[in-house]
C-alpha cells in the first residue's frame, strides 16, 4: 500500500512538473520575442492575424493560419492538401500544444513561409503565440 | 505453520513432477494465446494470413518514430519502398519547397529521415511491390512523387478520374490512405481498397 502511495505521489509530481516545464517553456519563447521585437503582444491582435487572408504570391489563392487549423482552435483542423487531421491548437483542449519550443520554432518557420511566402517577424509570432495560449 | 506442513505430509518427488506437468501446460498455452494475438494484430488480417504468404510479403509496414513523427505530421508516412533511393535523395535536399510546402527539418532529423528513406527504398529494400516499382523505372530516373512511378500509374488506370480527382473525399491519387484502408500500416492489397462513396474495388 506504501509503494503505491509512493509511486501515484512520483508520478503526480512528474506529471505536474512536465507541465510545468511545459508552461516555462512558452513564456521563455515569449520573453524572447518579446527582447526580439521590443514590445508587447496582445491576443486580439493575433486573433486578426489568424484570421487574415493573404493571396499567395504565385497562385494568387487566398491563405490564412485559419484555412488549414480553423477559426476555433479547440476543434480539429484539416489540412489544405492531403486531407490530414490536424489536432486542435488550444492547450485548452490539447494539452501537448506549445510545450516544446523545438516544435514550436519548426513549426512557425514552416508554416509562416507557406501562408506568408516568408519568416514571420518576432513580433507576429508573439501575437500568434498569445492568442494560440488563451485558446 | 511447521505443524500445518507436517501434517500434510507429501511425496516430494510425485509432487514435484505434478507441479511440472501443471507449468508445463500452463505456459505452453500462454505461449500459444500471445502467438495468436501477435499474429492476428500483425501486418495482414487473418483472411490474408489464410491466402498465403505471398499476400503477407506485399505489406510495406513503415517502423520509424522518427520519419512518422516529422513527415506523417502531414501526410501519411509513405513506405520508403515506393521510390528508389536516388529519388529520396533529391526529395530530401529539397525540404523548402516540397511540393508547395515549406518543410524543412533541423539538420540532425534531415539526415536521419534522409538514411531510413534511402535504406529501406524501393532498390533496396527486397519487398515485392518494390521490385515492380523498380523494374518500372528508366535507369536513373527519379521521380518526386509516387503518383508518377509507372508502376503505381499503372495499377490505378483503370480506375475513372470521377472516382479520384472527382471524389471530394479522395481528392488526389496521392492520398493513398483515402481508399486503401490499411495504408498506415503499409497494406495496398485490393482486398482493402474501399472507394469512398463507391465501395470496393475489383479489377
Amino acid at each position: 500500500m506504501k509503494f503505491f502511495l509512493r509511486v501515484g505521489f512520483i508520478a503526480m509530481m512528474s506529471l505536474a512538473g512536465a507541465s510545468l516545464v511545459g508552461a516555462a517553456a512558452v513564456d521563455d519563447l515569449l520573453a524572447q520575442y518579446r527582447t526580439q521585437s521590443g514590445g508587447t503582444f496582445n491576443t486580439e491582435e493575433g486573433k486578426a492575424a489568424w484570421n487574415r487572408l493573404i493571396p499567395d504570391s504565385k497562385t494568387g489563392e487566398e491563405r490564412s493560419c485559419a484555412g488549414c487549423h480553423g477559426s476555433d482552435l479547440r476543434r480539429t483542423g484539416k489540412h489544405l492538401q492531403t486531407g490530414k487531421p490536424i489536432d486542435p491548437m488550444a492547450p485548452s483542449v490539447n494539452a501537448k500544444r506549445l510545450t516544446d519550443p523545438k516544435f514550436v520554432e519548426k513549426w512557425f518557420k514552416r508554416n509562416c513561409q507557406w501562408t506568408l511566402g516568408r519568416e514571420c517577424s518576432p513580433k507576429e509570432k508573439g501575437m500568434f503565440l498569445t492568442f494560440i495560449q488563451n485558446q | 505453520m511447521n505443524t500445518h506442513c507436517k501434517r500434510n505430509p507429501r511425496p516430494s518427488g510425485e509432487g514435484f513432477f505434478k507441479t511440472s506437468i501443471w507449468m508445463a501446460f500452463v505456459i505452453g498455452g500462454l505461449f500459444l494465446i500471445v502467438g495468436y494475438w501477435s499474429a492476428m494484430g500483425g501486418e495482414e488480417g487473418m483472411g490474408e494470413r489464410l491466402i498465403g504468404s505471398a499476400a503477407r510479403s506485399e505489406a510495406m509496414p513503415v517502423a520509424n518514430d522518427l520519419y512518422t513523427k516529422e513527415c506523417g505530421a502531414c501526410h501519411l508516412a509513405y513506405p520508403p519502398g515506393l521510390l528508389p533511393a536516388r529519388s529520396w535523395k533529391k526529395l530530401m535536399g529539397g525540404l523548402s519547397d516540397h511540393f508547395g510546402d515549406n518543410a524543412e527539418l533541423a539538420p540532425e532529423d534531415q539526415r536521419a529521415v534522409t538514411d531510413f528513406l534511402v535504406k529501406n527504398a524501393a532498390d533496396r529494400s527486397g519487398q515485392k511491390r518494390s521490385a515492380k516499382v523498380v523494374r518500372s523505372l528508366k535507369d536513373g530516373e527519379a521521380p518526386l512523387r509516387i503518383t508518377e512511378v509507372p508502376y503505381i500509374v499503372r495499377k490505378h488506370h483503370e480506375i475513372p478520374s470521377r472516382l479520384i480527382q472527382g471524389n471530394p473525399q479522395v481528392k488526389s491519387l496521392s492520398r493513398c490512405n483515402a481508399c486503401h484502408t490499411r495504408a498506415e500500416a503499409g497494406s495496398f492489397s485490393e482486398h482493402d481498397v474501399s472507394i469512398p462513396g463507391y465501395g470496393a474495388w475489383d479489377d
